[in-house]
């Protein structure tokens, strides 16, 4: 893709697309980094800025959507050209989840910032989401360079973010049946740890997504999957 | 199912006009009853190419063919083959419609006549209709077969011109970008025939039309500068070129 095509204004199309990918991907990446901070300090107007940032990402989603129709419309691309409208057409959506999510979690940081708190399960939640954050970056990266490899490696990443969610989910169970007053506070930081580990699907599927723009077809490997919270129980003692 | 194998096969050929080496190597394999698309860019010696496949290079001065063409396993060039019936077997559609200054039968009835494929005034009337039924036309000239070819419009023309390469019940048809002097509505018409038309003939078409030989062809072969460079099915070479010139090609980056 280092060639211009012979008609410039289908170049300045598809460069559209990346700064719309670009610019989602900034805003989520921004959106995480500031409900983390809002869960640790609880932060309530930062939860606010965030639960705000999200009408921009679905704005972009939306306009890149109009801009691929247009594009498969009146360009009809091939090729690279035609999986780099299809990959950003599936980046974008994902995104847009990832943005939904972080904005699930700083509803939750709002309700959770007029409670006491849990054990340490806040370090363990920023731990995971740094994980994320990192794969999100990689994903992103590995777009804008092609690098295949490093898109690859993003979805093998995405193991330890389910792994931490299930002792996560083994924890915080733990403090619910110790102490039910904790229940509430519980359930949310359960759903927060939640998002953060569907957000890891999503940032696979964008990795994957970025392989198949390289490559021409999706990844046909297995990814290896360690969400095991929905078989997830506690022993009665 | 017919049997997929290949229907046509070239190997090392080469085609010179004078000096001018126009093909370098080529080697493809045409399956039978299937589309076969031929792109490139203008000059790439896709038209020769087809034109090698029923021997219409040999009109041509100076123009030399080397290597290996076989129809069904046998040597088109061998000696002894008859040029004639060759081309009854491989017929060929051209870029402009050119019916013959005749009445729509008779453009229809001229090739059967002079390959002697009908015995009675009655069968040449069942072909003639036959004809234009598989060419898609028959309901639009049954009530004027006698009117000139000439009058009919350029979409229809074409068809027509389909119909009397039918008529002469070939094997393979070549078609040397049927579509190009055609508005779209009587593309989408050429194009549905010739889907039709895969189901007992081997199709091979030369087009300009990126769209149209990802729409109407099963396999693609992309020549540039002589050189066959890339062939597979169409659906990979549209969605994942292998070679850098292909990609090029498809998406518009060089010319």
């Amino acid at each position: 893709m280092d060639n211009d095509h012979i008609v410039k204004s289908f170049d300045d199309d598809l460069s559209r697309l990346d700064t719309i990918i670009a610019e989602m991907g900034g805003l989520v990446e921004r959106q995480l980094s500031d409900v983390m901070t809002a869960l640790i300090k609880r932060d309530v107007e930062l939860a606010q800025k965030v639960i705000d940032d999200d009408k921009r990402v679905d704005q972009l989603e939306t306009e890149l959507d109009q801009h691929t129709i247009t594009v498969l419309a009146l360009r009809q691309p091939m090729a690279d050209d035609l999986r780099a409208v299809i990959a950003v057409l599936k980046m974008s959506a994902n995104l847009e989840r990832i943005g939904d999510y972080a904005k699930n979690i700083a509803k939750r940081v709002l309700i959770l910032s007029n409670m006491e708190p849990v054990g340490d399960t806040v370090q363990s939640i920023v731990r995971m989401t740094a994980l994320v954050q990192e794969m999100i970056k990689n994903a992103l990266d590995a777009y804008g360079t092609l690098d295949i490899q490093k898109a690859d490696n993003v979805r093998l990443r995405d193991e330890e973010v389910d792994r931490i969610h299930t002792s996560l989910f083994r924890e915080l169970l733990t403090y619910m049946m110790e102490d039910p007053h904790h229940i509430t506070a519980c359930t949310h930081l359960l759903f927060i740890s939640k998002n953060v580990e569907r957000i890891g699907d999503h940032v696979t599927s964008i990795a994957e997504y970025v392989h198949f723009l390289v490559a021409g077809e999706l990844p046909t490997q297995e990814r290896p999957k360690c969400d095991l919270s929905s078989q997830t129980t506690l022993e009665e003692d | 199912m017919p049997p997929l194998t290949h229907k046509v096969r070239a190997q090392n050929v080469n085609v010179f006009y004078g000096q001018k080496k126009a093909l370098n190597n080529i080697n493809l394999d045409i399956p039978a009853c299937q589309v076969t698309a031929l792109i490139g860019p203008s000059g790439c010696g896709k038209s020769t190419f087809l034109r090698c496949l029923n021997r219409m290079n040999d009109v041509v001065d100076g123009c030399r063919v080397e290597g290996n063409i076989t129809l069904d396993g046998e040597d088109i060039y061998a000696r002894g083959v008859d040029v004639v019936h060759l081309r009854a077997r491989v017929g060929i559609v051209f870029q402009k419609p050119n019916p013959f200054p005749k009445s729509i039968f008779d453009n229809v009835a001229y090739g059967p006549k002079i390959h002697g494929l009908v015995n009675n005034r009655s069968e040449m009337e069942e072909l003639v209709t036959t004809s234009l039924e598989k060419a898609g036309l028959w309901t639009e000239v049954r009530d004027r077969l006698d009117a000139p070819g000439t009058s009919l419009s350029g979409g229809q023309q074409q068809r027509l011109c389909i119909a009397r390469a039918i008529a002469v019940q070939p094997e393979v048809i070549l078609m040397d970008e049927p579509c190009s002097a055609l508005d779209p509505i009587a593309t989408a018409r050429i194009e549905e025939l010739i889907d039709e038309l895969k189901e007992n003939f081997t199709i091979i078409m030369v087009t300009h039309s990126m769209q149209q030989a990802a729409r109407v062809s099963q396999k693609t072969a992309f020549f540039h500068m002589g050189e066959l460079v890339e062939q597979g099915d169409t659906q990979d070479i549209f969605t994942r070129p292998q070679d850098e010139r292909t990609q090029a090609y498809i998406t518009g980056r060089i010319g």
